[in-house]
């Protein structure tokens, strides 16, 4: 005989968790060309350690569809040979992996210390106002992110915001305004992209070369 | 006779970071060509007597760390190459790899040399896509080369040098946690021992080295052991980059020997104090240690000397500070950092670093009270030593050195119900001189 009360398991009693589920996404697999890349990369690691190539998997679902849906993740599943949960568990720990979908560009605005004592919380406010959305937010054409980061690693130009893949550097609050402007202008060539040159360098000895 | 930088020294050169230009001006691959003709043991003895040690914060002797690695074992051996720069005030590595990638991948095929390994992964942080894509062309013009891949330079050895990209997580630069990512888990640290050294990278011994650590390998190879440790003061000889961030006229990163002070360093290097307000603190070593003030500037930026005046050399990040800004403020935006980057293995961190930073946020909105003092204080303390990395306790390091140091600030902050520093502080937003 059992001293604990009897458990209802009605519906009215049984909560599900209020975890939001990944979207499921349509049907998904890799193109060709990415088909080709994983397929390389995963030869980087002993062949019973394919797991290790997670990452690259995912950031290559990432660049396909935009973003990480459940069919995505299942792909990924597929072809590390493990589990959809180990994958979201992996998905759910990283911040450059996104579950929803997100802008064009997403502008990754550096928070912490360095940039902070330059302004970043200012940058982050006239973006904002700017673009009328709040930090984590889309705006409605699907342009633009907005999202607050951790440090970029990029301190002694500060306020750094890392676009996409791409780095702006040395952003003022005053510049803000123009510098959406010039992304919808003109794309990617409005980012300053990263430059390490010390400032009374040979700064004009010309940019290096970048692929 | 002044400084000669080695690290850096053709940096700011157009194409610096090409093999032809490393091979041309800066003896490329020679420290390699004559490792290969030397006992790897004995490139670990020279590694040893260089005194070098660990650039990535912990400061632990390279030499020894190789040393540790198991050698009488079937298991492949690995080197793993932490380049997942996150410490805030930290960007070295980003400018070695960017503008010098030869001599880290000269680094890495050295160390593994070394140690028996024959592949190395850089685990370079996912923000670094720019500098990603040039170590990767600049690894496969190494293998075309034949300085990577199999039979290097005739000597028969076999190295592989891999990048890893990783995905946004500030933990991964802890050793056991890069190794847990570099095997496609979630980046969170291990049970120690066992150390790496001994079960690392899918169970099998590895060294796990910071950029600029290996960075120094190759020079250390060429010009002897003796050369290393002369250069600075004793046990923290070499060449040393240090990162100056935040109220400087001219921040970035410089190389220097660990003579240099901590006044030379702000006033010399990164041109005074912008603005020239006054200097108020440094955190000498990126965010994790603690503060240092005015009376402190004196001392030589060595790992042992900064120790010995209560902070760390750290990652040698420094960031400096004038007198506007407001110490509550600090440790809040630092524990905002930390509690996103909390793992969350560890209750004592992932549940304590919310709770700092709620606290500090009330403190510094002023509707803080008198006795969330004391609940700081005991909060950071159940944080430190009680984690398994050391993350723990750099959260709580922001915390406690202000509140030991800037006691007052907080009551004033909890006694006027507002900061008490000059309101538009936050607002002052200097443009950054040159920048575009």
């Amino acid at each position: 005989m059992s001293f604990h009360p009897p458990m209802e398991y009605t519906p009215a009693k049984f909560h599900r968790s209020e975890r939001k589920l990944a979207e499921p996404g349509e049907p998904f697999t890799y193109t060709a060309e990415n088909q080709k890349k994983f397929d390389e990369v995963v030869q980087r690691y002993p062949p019973d350690r394919r797991k290790s190539a997670i990452l690259y998997a995912l950031y290559l679902v990432q660049n396909q569809q935009g973003y990480i849906t459940a069919a995505g993740m299942r792909l990924v599943a597929e072809q590390i040979r493990c589990t959809p949960a180990e994958v979201e568990d992996v998905v759910s720990y990283y911040t450059m992996f996104y579950t929803r979908p997100v802008g064009k560009y997403v502008l990754n605005v550096c928070r912490t210390l360095s940039c902070a004592l330059l302004g970043a919380e200012r940058v982050t406010e006239e973006l904002s106002a700017k673009l009328g959305i709040k930090p984590g937010e889309t705006d409605p054409t699907g342009t633009f992110t907005l999202v607050e980061v951790e440090c970029l690693g990029a301190c002694d130009r500060a306020p750094v915001v890392m676009v996409n893949d791409d780095w702006h550097e040395g952003l003022t609050p005053e510049q803000c305004a123009t510098f959406v402007d010039d992304i919808r202008a003109r794309g990617q060539s409005a980012f300053t992209g990263c430059h390490l040159r010390k400032e009374g360098g040979p700064a004009e000895a010309g940019p290096y070369e970048r692929k | 006779m002044p400084y000669q930088p080695v690290l850096t020294s053709h940096v700011n050169e157009p194409n610096s970071f090409t093999l032809d230009f490393y091979l041309k001006n800066l003896r490329g691959y020679e420290g390699l060509r004559k490792a290969l003709t030397q006992k790897p043991n004995d490139i670990i003895e020279q590694v040893k007597a260089s005194g070098l040690r660990g650039r990535g914060g912990a400061g632990f002797p390279t030499g020894m760390k190789w040393q540790f690695v198991l050698k009488d074992t079937p298991k492949p051996k690995y080197i793993a190459c932490n380049a997942d720069e996150s410490e805030p005030g930290t960007f070295k590595d980003h400018v070695l790899m960017e503008r010098n990638p030869h001599l880290l991948i000269e680094g890495c095929a050295i160390a593994c040399y070394a140690i028996g390994a024959k592949v190395a992964y850089i685990y370079i942080r996912g923000e670094f896509f720019h500098v990603q894509q040039i170590l990767e062309a600049e690894i496969e013009k190494a293998y075309k080369a034949g300085y990577l891949g199999q039979n290097i330079l005739g000597s028969g050895f076999d190295c592989d040098v891999f990048i890893h990209r990783g995905a946004g997580a500030y933990e991964a630069g802890e050793e056991t946690a890069l190794i847990e990512s570099l095997e496609g888990k979630r980046a969170q640290p291990r049970l120690k021992p066992p150390f790496p050294a001994v079960e690392g990278l899918y169970n099998c011994p590895t060294a796990v080295n910071n950029v600029e650590t290996l960075c120094n390998v190759p020079p250390i190879v060429l010009n002897g052991a003796e050369w290393f440790a002369k250069m600075g003061p004793e046990k923290n000889g070499g060449p040393k980059l240090f990162c100056i961030s935040g109220h400087v006229k001219k921040p970035g990163v410089y190389e220097a020997s660990m003579n240099t002070t901590l006044r030379e360093l702000i006033y010399d290097y990164a041109g005074g104090m912008r603005g020239d307000r006054a200097f108020k603190a440094i955190i000498p070593g990126g965010s994790s240690v603690p503060l240092l003030l005015e009376k402190d500037l004196d001392t030589p930026a060595s790992f042992d000397a900064i120790q010995k005046a209560g902070s760390l050399l750290g990652s040698a990040g420094l960031i400096v500070l004038d007198d506007t800004v407001c110490m509550v403020w600090l440790a809040m935006n630092l524990l905002h950092f930390y509690r996103h980057e909390s793992c969350g293995k560890c209750t004592p961190c992932r549940e304590g670093c919310d709770w700092l930073y709620k606290l500090l946020l009330r403190l510094e909105r002023g509707e803080g009270q008198a006795k969330d003092l004391d609940l700081l204080f005991g909060v950071s303390n159940n944080i430190v030593g009680k984690t398994l990395c050391a993350f723990g306790d750099a959260a709580a390091t922001p915390v406690l050195s202000t509140m030991k140091l800037f006691r007052a600030e907080y009551e004033a902050h909890v006694r006027e119900g507002r900061c008490t520093l000059p309101a538009d502080w936050r607002a002052r937003t200097p443009a950054l001189a040159g920048a575009h």
